[in-house]
């Protein structure tokens, strides 16, 4: 397959549809025509609910779904395919591991370490956990750089410390931490890992194993695939130990009035119905991604990245939160036109069919941390060009001009 | 989209940058916190009531131009006026941003609030104009029966 530009757009229906500016990737990427048409082939051909009929048609569903599984397994080199268990998206992974391990593993005076730069859903499902099983909720700060100097990493990470949980790339600002190295130091205290991976696998390649995560989560719709699947890697002896995250249909042996037993890995944390559409779609994705290789993925973003970060730079009226290093940057930019609210300058940026995100991007602490209420975000993806760098820099020129007069009165 | 000057107005620019109701209101008696949680908006308003005539408001917060303006304008829309009327021009303002009133007489009574009219268009931003509307509807409800001595009243 000849993998030029020109031609990526094209297996993007809405890209084609809409004659958008799509830079918010970060919260969701498009979907490629190879993902649509799988879904619609499995309605078509292959539709029935895996694991429960003796019938030919549910048989050939569960095959699907599990082959999907296997897929997985080796797309992020995980030993077993039972140690991929399917959420519906990166917060029920993390909240599964809070409540089934975290409950149940820490007791008072321990110590959870997250960082500063979490999304809500890898920092509220801890603070619960925190206050139940009384232990302590501590944070990896961050330097002037948007890093975490080593000196944090262990001052924070103690023989107290029993969890880790720990982004892979910052939804906000873009930093890629050096997770192979906080969970080798984690490990070294007797504490488990938990890498999200949300922001980091859509870009780069990921291997459990090297890595030696205890756990890796991430949702599917932020790499092509549907809304609605996530996955959860976790080694085996540590999913075997743990108790089910939620009751029903699916995740039994024995169920009698007052006992059940639990179904095997990974069955026993797939209680009721699963999303099997968008497990279908989250195989043709990982097929897609798998086709044009995550060092073309990667020399495309590099790219267009650094030709953002050079155009972004000349913009005197913008402050830019990302780490000055290139190399420990990926995906997303955030930034600001001092004096100007990002939703007034995402508004603007619509109207000439620019798609940026604003807000506080689910993680208020990080911006409490940073002093500000909430920036603009601009995350990209492989099908985007340097021209789509220019569209955001005219938007950006023309809201700035907007409100230019009022500013300088303010 | 229309023209982008039907939002982000002469008079909606100028309250929102530049507001004289951005302040502290030092014999204020009764103050309420409006918060947007999706998009971090937050406003508090200070109202000092006297008798059933609002004296004085003024507020303070942050958040986008659209919450800001809005806010300045209501409160320079409400001031003087009696709570009974306060609340009725709240509910023009609201069915103004709903597309759910079109009587131009009707309208009048919102002065330069009527400058948010066209925000419809902009679905994402609605909330963004009714912030310190509703606020300020939630505070003239909850203090209804109570000229005083409620959990909101400032001493």
């Amino acid at each position: 397959m000849n993998f030029n530009m020109e031609n990526i757009k094209k297996d993007f229906p809405l890209l084609e549809e809409r004659k958008i500016t799509y830079l918010d990737n970060g919260a969701t990427t498009q979907k490629p025509i190879q993902v649509i048409k799988a879904i619609e082939e499995f309605y078509k051909k292959y539709n029935a609910n895996p694991h429960r009929g003796a019938y030919s048609l549910s048989v050939e569903a569960t095959q699907l779904y599990e082959q999907i599984r296997e897929k997985i397994a080796k797309f992020i080199n995980a030993k077993h395919s039972e140690e991929i268990i399917f959420s519906k998206n990166a917060t029920e992974s993390l909240n599964l591991i809070a409540y089934s391990y975290g409950m149940n593993n820490l007791k008072k005076d321990d110590e959870i370490v997250i960082s500063i730069m979490e999304h809500h859903s890898n920092l509220v499902p801890w603070q619960k956990v925190a206050k139940i099983t009384e232990s302590k909720l501590k944070y990896m700060y961050i330097n002037d750089n948007y890093e975490i100097p080593d000196e944090e990493i262990e001052n924070k990470i103690t023989d107290k410390t029993k969890i880790v949980s720990i982004t892979h790339v910052s939804n906000v600002l873009g930093t890629i931490n050096n997770v192979k190295k906080i969970i080798k130091y984690a490990h070294k205290k007797g504490a488990k890992v938990i890498i999200d991976a949300s922001q980091s696998i859509p870009h780069v390649k990921i291997d459990v194993q090297d890595l030696d995560a205890d756990f890796l989560i991430f949702s599917g719709h932020k790499m092509l695939a549907p809304l609605g699947v996530g996955v959860l890697y976790g080694k085996k002896e540590i999913l075997n130990n743990m108790t089910p995250f939620l009751m029903g249909g699916d995740m039994i042996e024995y169920v009698h009035e007052q006992e059940t037993t639990y179904a095997p890995l990974p069955n026993k944390f797939e209680a009721g119905t699963q999303n099997v559409e968008a497990v279908i779609g989250l195989g043709a994705a990982i097929d897609y991604i798998e086709n044009i290789g995550y060092n073309k993925i990667q020399q495309i973003e590099k790219e267009v990245i650094k030709y953002a970060r050079q155009q972004l730079a000349k913009l005197d009226y913008l402050t830019l939160y990302m780490p000055s290093n290139e190399e420990n940057h990926c995906g997303v930019i955030s930034f600001n036109i001092n004096g100007v609210h990002p939703h007034d300058v995402a508004s603007i940026l619509d109207t000439l069919g620019i798609c940026i995100r604003s807000g506080n991007h689910c993680a208020q602490p990080l911006m409490r941390y940073l002093g500000i209420d909430s920036t603009c975000r601009a995350s990209f993806y492989f099908y985007n060009t340097k021209e789509d760098v220019d569209n955001l820099v005219k938007g950006l020129d023309k809201a700035y001009n907007m409100f230019k007069k009022y500013i300088t009165k303010g | 989209m229309e023209d982008l000057t039907d939002i982000y107005n002469e008079i909606i620019m100028e309250h929102s940058m530049n507001s004289y109701n951005k302040r502290k209101l030092e014999n204020a008696n009764y103050q309420e916190v409006g918060h947007n949680p999706n998009c971090g908006d937050e406003i508090t308003l200070e109202l000092k009531l006297n008798g059933d005539v609002i004296e004085d408001m003024a507020f303070s917060g942050h958040g986008c131009a659209i919450s800001q303006a809005s806010t300045s304008i209501m409160i320079d829309t409400l001031k003087g006026k009696k709570v009974d009327e306060a609340k009725k021009i709240i509910q023009i303002f609201i069915e103004m941003i709903k597309r759910e009133i079109k009587d131009e007489e009707e309208l009048k009574k919102l002065e330069e609030a009527i400058a948010f009219r066209n925000i419809a268009n902009m679905p994402a931003r609605v909330k963004c104009a009714l912030l310190a509307w509703h606020t300020l509807e939630d505070m003239l409800e909850k203090n209804k029966d109570n000229g005083n001595g409620s959990i909101n009243y400032c001493h």
